[in-house]
């Protein structure tokens, strides 16, 4: 306890380019672009695979393989192959620790709506994608945006690791406190980032409480 | 990277086998240990956990708040922690790693027990089995199903996560990536990929195994 006080408490710690708020929105950087892009590819790909029952095993057996994949162990291997000195090296490897619970989720969420429910759907003379964006995906909102807090508490922890590289973000705390066994620094910047961390998961559950509809959440 | 090739073959023969602690193999096994053992304390501390929780549904909700806790801590940090009560050991990566498992498991466990229909719990109260053998003889075999793609995904996830601990000298594989960084060499980098991967579909292609033996009325 007395540590966290220690670090807090240092006026060295808040300013400049190695500061908690310029380390702070670094991290933020990272994984609202990793988790942006993961999105942007899980997303549509399980809504598709969930919609037309094609590709299912692919998903399922790629998002356990992908789950797999050492982030640290991808991270330098791609640093190696394209060289230090810009930042979206360290994407790939949050990203791919991203998609797999985002994709999962997504598809048993569209897949696993009730067929009752999808055949009203088309028998009211909805076509294909009608039924998809405007019952599927409502029904299935709640395990999606599951999926996707998952994936932001991931990417949020395991971003620290860009540090090991020479990359910024609050790993650098930890990184530079245990290079110098500096211990205060490490247990600092391990603090921020389950702050962090916590704060994703509450934003993603308010989100659910505010987007998921209110039929929906009370068969629930 | 001029002419060096992405991975040097006679590097990984030379390594494979030398005996030494940082031998391929030598390292292939003690990340099987890292990782299976926190995979199995996980499972036998979910178990008794995740029943209590099941039965007193007021427990759930406080132990499913601690565990998104435990899992949105960096791994990296809580091993520089652990240093601090364990020391340099196995030990340091395989306490916080049962911590994510449980993390996975006791959730997996509860649903799996909440999800037997109240039907099949009276026909078996009915049939005038004692409480006991009413959760061992139908509701934890009910429950296999939901509890084993939970150990899948911590497995899994254990599996890639040990390589973090390589920055505190404990690792497994992850060694390959700290050796590959420092000497800027591809090719033990990715034959610690490679092989964690390849640990991984081992891992969960033996679960898949389990859960067909384990649930034949499935198969019919």
């Amino acid at each position: 306890m007395n540590w966290l006080i220690d670090f807090f408490s240092n006026p060295a710690n808040w300013s400049g380019p190695g500061g908690i708020p310029v380390r702070l929105l670094e991290h933020l950087e990272f994984s609202v672009v990793a988790l942006l892009m993961a999105a942007a590819v899980a997303i549509p790909l399980g809504l598709w695979a969930g919609h037309t029952g094609r590709g299912s095993l692919v998903v399922v057996v790629s998002a356990n393989a992908a789950r797999a994949l050492p982030t640290l162990g991808i991270l330098v291997l791609v640093v190696l192959i394209v060289g230090v000195g810009s930042t979206w090296p360290v994407l790939i490897p949050l990203v791919l620790l991203a998609v797999p619970p985002i994709l999962v989720n997504t598809y048993e969420g569209v897949r696993g709506v009730d067929p009752d429910l999808r055949d009203a759907a088309y028998g009211m003379g909805l076509r294909g994608p009608q039924v998809l964006f405007r019952v599927k995906v409502p029904v299935a909102l709640p395990l999606m945006l599951l999926g996707l807090r998952l994936a932001a508490i991931q990417v949020v922890a395991t971003a620290t690791v860009a540090a090991y590289v020479g990359l910024g973000g609050l790993g650098r705390f930890i990184m530079d406190g245990l290079a110098t066994k500096n211990y205060t620094i490490t247990i600092g910047g391990a603090f921020l980032v389950v702050v962090l961390a916590l704060a994703a998961q509450a934003g993603f559950t308010l989100l659910s409480r505010v987007a998921v509809s209110p039929g929906v959440r009370r068969a629930r | 990277m001029g002419d060096e090739p992405l991975v040097r073959w006679d590097w990984i023969w030379r390594n494979w086998d030398t005996g030494r602690p940082d031998s391929i193999l030598a390292l292939l096994e003690s990340h099987v240990v890292m990782a299976f053992l926190p995979v199995l304390f996980g499972l036998l501390l979910a178990l008794p956990l995740g029943l209590a929780s099941a039965r007193w549904r007021w427990l759930y909700q406080p132990t499913v708040s601690v565990m998104n806790v435990v899992y949105s801590l960096p791994s990296i940090a809580v091993f520089i922690v652990m240093l601090a009560v364990t020391g340099l050991g196995q030990a340091t990566v395989i306490v916080p790693l049962t911590f994510y498992s449980l993390a996975i498991l006791i959730p997996a466990v509860v649903d799996g027990l909440t999800s037997i229909p109240d039907h099949v719990r009276k026909s078996a109260v009915a049939m005038g089995f004692t409480p006991l053998r009413r959760l061992v003889r139908v509701e934890l075999p009910l429950a296999v199903p939901v509890v084993l793609a939970g150990l899948r995904v911590a497995t899994v996830s254990s599996i890639s996560l040990v390589s973090v601990g390589a920055l505190i000298g404990q690792g497994g594989l992850g060694y390959l990536f700290i050796d590959g960084w420092q000497r800027q060499f591809t090719t033990p980098i990715v034959v610690g990929v490679v092989a964690t991967v390849l640990l991984a579909v081992i891992a969960d292609g033996l679960l898949v195994l389990a859960q067909r033996l384990l649930t034949p009325w499935r198969r019919a």
